[in-house]
């Protein structure tokens, strides 16, 4: 009895899942209400942006939103906090709520302009990202539990969703890269980071969901994890390949070290290169998606529709290629760096040698 | 632009908030999964091992059987064999036994039959020597004045009935 009951909650969690996944193509009619008057487009910027509140579709005058709290920190006098509706009257107008308020762009300024506080409001993505989070331990603590009970039986349910993609990642990511020796310890922080950009790109694609791996400031703060990981994990062969590279010239390192500078700036461009990667490819798509669905308005036809649905569906369908393929990219990129600061390099000083005395001879 | 220009608020949260991430998820569902992933393979090769294992004893215990019973056969073979040899050297011994009993009994017969041919012999020469005497006194007594030759040649007879 008890096992039916099991089956049947995994199969539908699973059918919940896949749901999840494919009602994003219900987004074209939410973002389709746009203002009159506004310029045509600008929901695109609005959408791929951060918000302080959570707005999901306006209909005619009327916005629908989640106020989300604004939480402000000033050294001098602690925290505030406010609801982000403080700051709009009931017709929207912006107003000001104890000497805050919001300008054009979106941002909270202090009318006192000395006023030195910082912004850590739960914002969209904030929001977004503790849903992200709630998602992602209930999925993984719950077969965690299950792992730990009986790790020797068969996986079911939402187990045998996931453990093809453990094992993938870390026999195809992980081994391959970092070497059997050493890649143990870098399991948990491939797999989270795994996880967690896959299950938000995922969640980007739901209708008037927030964009959260397409933002800026969570590419950089992951790709700032890989950077810190692969600096402190680096051992003397990593440093030495960038400061004192075997194998080349010894004029490209002194007097004008060449190439100890290339070889530093490869180390910065390494984490630059994966904050942009998952940003630019994340928001490009929400960006086509919904310029596709733009050209509704744009054309003001209704000829135009079958097109953008076609069209969108298309684009969904690939985003949600594209979900997996960044997360998976970044994985990987994250496990070639770990790899290449654990190497062992253990004929370098006889090759090193072997090319002195070319060089003599 | 607003795009590219990282948040301060967002980048905090999402700092402390993957910072939790890494540390629930490590303790509470990568450590467990790893490990339950590595004890399942460890034991599905401990099984396939084991298995291997039991497939070559088997085939060992086969090949034991068989040769166990490869030399049950020999030995039966042997004592058939045996056996069959055993009985031919008993008839053959029978056989010679036999014939040296039945040897010694024509042997024996044969030297019955001289020893009472010899007796007979003996018999007859003695009853021809009696005879002979009497004849002889009959002779002597019938004519005691019988000249010399007569004498000789009863002698002569007497010669010849010797060399008979």
């Amino acid at each position: 009895m008890n096992k039916i009951f099991d089956r049947k909650v995994s199969r539908t969690t699973f059918s919940y899942l896949i749901c999840f996944c494919f009602s994003c193509f219900s987004m074209a009619p939410i973002y389709g209400a746009s203002e009159d008057g506004e310029n045509k487009t600008d929901f695109i910027m609005h959408h791929v942006q951060d918000a302080h509140e959570w707005h999901f579709a306006t209909i005619g005058h009327t916005h629908i939103t989640l106020p989300l709290p604004v939480i402000l920190y000033e050294p001098d006098e602690g925290f505030h906090f406010f609801m982000s509706s403080d700051f709009v009257d009931a017709h929207h107008n912006k107003i000001e709520k104890d000497g805050f308020y919001f300008d054009d762009h979106g941002h909270l300024k202090a009318k006192d302009g000395t006023r030195v506080f910082y912004d850590i409001s739960i914002t969209k993505n904030v929001a977004s990202l503790f849903i992200s989070v709630i998602i992602l331990f209930w999925v993984f603590l719950s077969i965690g539990k299950r792992y730990k009970r009986d790790p020797l039986k068969a996986p079911r349910g939402l187990q045998s969703v996931f453990e093809p993609i453990i094992i993938f990642i870390r026999d195809e990511i992980a081994k391959p890269n970092i070497g059997e020796k050493k890649y143990e310890k870098f399991m948990p922080y491939l797999l989270s980071v795994f996880f967690f950009i896959w299950f938000n790109n995922l969640l980007g694609l739901l209708p008037g969901a927030a964009n959260l791996t397409g933002n800026i400031a969570v590419t950089m703060t992951l790709a700032l994890f890989t950077f810190v990981i692969t600096t402190f994990s680096g051992n003397r062969d990593y440093w030495k390949h960038i400061f004192n590279t075997p194998g080349v010239p010894w004029w490209l390192k002194i007097p004008v070290p060449l190439m100890p500078l290339v070889e530093f700036i490869g180390i910065l461009t390494k984490p630059f290169s994966l904050m942009v990667r998952l940003f630019a490819n994340i928001t490009a798509g929400h960006i086509i998606i919904m310029s596709l669905i733009a050209l509704v308005f744009i054309f003001e036809s209704v000829y135009i529709g079958p097109i953008s649905v076609l069209f969108g569906l298309f684009m969904n369908m690939v985003e949600l290629l594209v979900a997996f393929i960044q997360a998976f990219v970044f994985t990987l990129l994250s496990a070639i760096y770990f790899g290449l600061a654990v190497e062992e390099h253990e004929h370098h000083h006889e090759e090193h040698k072997e090319k002195l005395e070319e060089a003599s001879a | 632009m607003d795009l590219i220009t990282p948040a301060f608020g967002l980048i905090f949260w999402q700092t402390l908030i993957f910072l939790v991430v890494l540390f629930i998820l490590g303790k509470f569902a990568w450590k467990p999964i790893l490990g339950a992933l590595k004890s399942r393979e460890a034991s599905i090769e401990e099984a396939l091992k084991s298995a291997e294992k039991a497939k070559e004893d088997m085939a060992n215990l086969k090949a034991d059987n068989e040769k166990l019973l490869a030399e049950a056969k020999q030995e039966r073979d042997k004592m058939l064999k045996d056996a069959a040899r055993m009985g031919e050297e008993l008839k053959d011994k029978a056989k010679e036994d036999a014939k040296a009993i039945g040897d010694k009994m024509i042997e024996d017969a044969r030297a019955t039959i001289e020893s009472e041919r010899d007796e007979a012999l003996k018999q007859i020469k003695d009853q021809v020597a009696e005879l002979s005497l009497q004849i002889t006194e009959k002779l002597i007594r019938k004519n005691l004045s019988d000249d010399k030759s007569q004498q000789e040649l009863i002698k002569d007879y007497m010669k010849d009935i010797k060399l008979n």
